[in-house]
């Protein structure tokens, strides 16, 4: 085994594109959760968003472009599920998994002409005299605007839930819907919108792989992102902070793995691959593991304003 | 005289199926303390919903100082003066005190102020709250102090509280109704919606009775009794339950050092509780919901076992036994709740007689059920108390409240158990029915049964009971026998008043 095949530059800078498409989703997914409801269709809802994002993004030949509409696609679908939990009532998990079996077809079909395609991807931001740094600027402050993008969102995610008014009502509708309707907030239609934005970020962490990340279409590139996104939402309870270290962490050790498979490691690959999963997943439950796990109470629970 | 504040002419709201309010008119004045009577499903929700902006009339207008008031939400309530203290709390059990009172609010001030108003209110009024706890670990009176202050900062005209005193120790409630006369002296209206009777002849200045979602009644509560008006509510007379001398006999239950640990994150630990029962004696046991009632049933009923010796019937040791082998030896239980617990929802009368009778009834043969006389069985229990349902067939779920409350117990009683153990029997049950299973119980009694008697109603143990004690946390107080027993002394056994203090009345 070859270490010194690694460089330690290089590597952290991937590790943050390697996070980002899972921090977008699960950012996302985190704010849904909060407002009570269960969207297990994150992974459908990236799919989509990484198929719809290359097919304009080539077509256009605009990666920001591809952005855009990935974010509605996603949203889009996450409309759909929304209309049949909020106003039809359907049961969440079913309908969650409904929309990830919709996703991967429906991606598939619409991504049929473009495999094997290149696409225009985003070019580098760097940020001024951060990037001149030594070492630490091509580490941390030479990288595309959606990395940047995608933690800003995480500390205004943060600072909303926090601070707001508006986040304050979310945590509410999400914490007591009944209570929130007695007291006389629409319950549904501020579900509606965290569906939403669940949707929009979904879409984006998709795009962020087909458009940045690989960059190129195949058939369920997601591979399982977005499930790994439902679950660091979980075990990072519910909390900003830590959906943004559960992210970089699975980012990390995929980055990782897949170096010391390069620098030929003694361990079996099928170990060195399934280890993001494990050691990310083994981390969150030690650490939601004490202290309160802070499930907002409402959390999959059917709305009805019945009388 | 004062002005009125609120006038409601002609309210009516129609359901599918039931008229809620059928032409209600009355006024409220302004600083009145006005009661609002009636039994479950009278209306009064429905009418004080629509006060609040919750629901919409179909006819009828409602006239706010003279001013025309149609509240669209409660948005447009609380703007126009009414505020609403909820008789489930609408509180948020993972958000902080300030946040909650926030949240009640239309525009709330900064965070720093809220927390400093929220002082200057909860010491003006007596009523002790820190803005930054958690709401989920206040106590059920500290709660309600919640949600009262969050209306109170928003100085409200008219103040309406939907049974606010169903989860108060007497003290307590003491406090809240010195808080109340203190609000009303100063120019706030208070709608108070209450089935406890003597709670209204003493708070509120008059009455209006709602019956079948129809005023039946108006009247000045301290001039009536309080059987006055219950007749007036239920709009018959009924019989009050006779408790017959009885002579004790031997101890039929006998319960030593029954210590158990909490059964999930919200339940309450039992700790070192001990008491006997005598055959022919009914055990009443208060307390404020959640200090062990739900855990205690569990233990006695079989759900949750103990060491052997902790729990003896007739000297026999069951403490390890569960459900079925306690019930084959005469141990009968009736839990709090009725649909998921007592009675499975879905199923229909038969079998959810079957579910509990069927080694003391003889219901099976061979492992097989007997539905003939299953059927029977459930007959009986419909007939002996005058249960109104089209027939045994029907799904528990279907009946309604009280219905399917003399179901449950009548199941138990007809079992002649040796030992029965119930959890709040009467809970939302009207009137007659409640005085029907409370006689039932009595009657019960008075075969040789020994009866533990689990409420939160303390106008019900006191009625049925020979003795009283007390749960607060998982603990049992003294038992003391009920003759003789005041107000002040049973609020003291349930754990007094929670540093809480009398409101400053200004002179």
């Amino acid at each position: 085994m070859d270490l010194s095949s690694i460089n330690p530059v290089l590597l952290i800078a991937s590790v943050m594109v390697s996070a980002t498409p899972i921090l977008l989703a699960a950012i996302g997914e985190m704010v849904v959760e909060k407002s009570g409801v269960l969207n297990l269709g994150v992974e459908g809802m990236m799919i989509t968003g990484a198929v719809v994002g290359f097919a304009v993004a080539v077509s256009a030949t605009s990666p920001g472009l591809g952005f855009v509409a990935a974010a509605i696609a996603g949203a889009l679908l996450s409309l759909a599920f929304g209309l049949l939990t909020q106003y039809l009532l359907s049961n969440q998990v079913a309908t969650g998994l409904g929309l990830t079996l919709v996703g991967l077809g429906l991606s598939s079909l619409i991504g049929k002409p473009y495999e094997g395609m290149k696409t225009p991807t985003l070019s580098k931001f760097e940020i001024p005299l951060l990037s001149d740094l030594p070492i630490l600027g091509d580490m941390l402050f030479s990288h595309d605007v959606m990395v940047y993008f995608s933690l800003l969102l995480v500390a205004a995610v943060w600072a909303f839930l926090k601070y707001t008014r508006a986040g304050l009502i979310l945590r509410a509708v999400g914490e007591g819907h009944d209570s929130a309707h007695a007291l006389g907030y629409k319950v549904t239609q501020i579900r509606i919108l965290a569906i939403l934005f669940g949707g929009a970020c979904a879409g984006l962490g998709g795009a962020y792989l087909s458009l940045v990340r690989v960059p190129q279409w195949t058939e369920g590139m997601t591979a399982g992102a977005g499930w790994i996104a439902l679950a660091i939402v979980v075990f990072a309870s519910w909390r900003a902070g830590r959906v943004a270290v559960g992210a970089y962490l699975f980012g990390g050790v995929t980055v990782l793995q897949l170096n010391l498979q390069a620098a030929g490691a003694d361990v079996p690959v099928a170990l060195l691959s399934a280890s993001p999963y494990l050691i990310t997943i083994l981390v969150l439950v030690i650490i939601s593991a004490r202290g309160v796990h802070g499930a907002p109470a409402s959390l999959g629970r059917p709305f009805h304003a019945s009388h | 005289m004062t002005d009125v504040l609120l006038r409601l002419e002609g309210l009516t709201k129609a359901y599918p199926g039931v008229v809620a309010n059928d032409d209600v008119s009355f006024d409220i004045r302004e600083g009145e303390i006005h009661a609002l009577l009636g039994e479950n499903g009278a209306g009064k929700s429905t009418l004080v919903k629509m006060i609040y902006g919750l629901v919409k009339p179909d006819s009828g207008t409602m006239t706010l100082r003279g001013a025309a008031f149609e509240p669209a939400e409660p948005r447009a309530a609380r703007a126009a003066g009414v505020a609403m203290v909820f008789q489930h709390f609408s509180l948020f059990d993972a958000l902080s005190v300030a946040e909650n009172v926030a949240l009640g609010m239309e525009n709330p001030p900064k965070p720093r102020d809220l927390a400093r108003q929220i002082r200057d209110v909860s010491e003006t009024y007596g009523l002790p709250l820190d803005p930054g706890r958690t709401v989920g670990t206040l106590s059920a009176g500290e709660r309600q102090r919640v949600e009262i202050i969050r209306c109170l900062l928003q100085n409200p005209r008219l103040l309406i509280m939907d049974e606010p005193t169903s989860v108060l120790t007497p003290q307590e409630v003491e406090i809240l109704f010195e808080t109340l006369r203190k609000l009303a002296s100063e120019g706030t209206a208070i709608l108070y919606i209450s089935h406890k009777l003597e709670e209204i002849r003493s708070l509120c200045d008059h009455a209006t009775v709602l019956r079948l979602g129809k005023k039946v009644a108006t009247c000045t509560p301290a001039d009536a009794t309080a059987r006055e008006l219950a007749e007036m509510m239920v709009g018959a007379s009924f019989e009050t339950p006779q408790k017959a001398e009885r002579p004790l006999g031997e101890v039929m239950l006998d319960v030593r050092g029954l210590s158990l640990p909490a059964p999930g994150a919200y339940g309450t630990p039992l700790r070192e509780i001990s008491f006997q029962v005598r055959a022919g004696e009914i055990l009443g046991l208060g307390g404020v919901a959640g200090n062990g009632q739900d855990e205690l049933l569990a233990a006695l009923s079989g759900e949750r076992v103990t060491a052997a010796d902790v729990i003896r019937l007739r000297d026999r040791p069951i403490g390890t036994m569960g459900p079925t082998e306690r019930r084959a030896l005469g141990v009968l239980s009736g839990p709090e709740e009725r649909l998921g617990h007592a009675a499975a929802p879905d199923m229909s009368l038969t079998e959810n007689a079957v579910l509990t009778g069927a080694r003391r009834m003889g219901l099976l043969s061979g492992g097989f059920v007997n539905w003939t006389k299953s059927k029977g069985f459930a007959e009986d229990v419909i007939q002996s108390f005058d249960v109104r349902t089209p027939g045994p067939g029907t799904a528990a779920r279907a009946l309604s409240g009280g219905n399917l409350q003399k179901y449950v117990i009548g199941r138990e009683v007809l079992q002649s158990p040796e030992v029965l153990v119930v959890n709040q029997p009467t809970w939302g049950v009207d009137a007659a029915a409640a005085a029907a299973i409370r006689q039932a119980l009595l009657n019960l009694a008075a075969k040789g049964a020994a009866l533990v008697v689990i409420s939160q109603d303390l106008d019900e143990l006191m009625e049925v009971s020979d003795r009283f004690g007390a749960l607060n946390e998982g603990r049992l107080s003294e038992i003391r026998p009920v003759d003789g027993l005041t107000v002040d002394e049973i609020g003291l056994m349930m754990g007094g008043a929670h540093d809480m203090e009398v409101a400053h009345v200004d002179g």
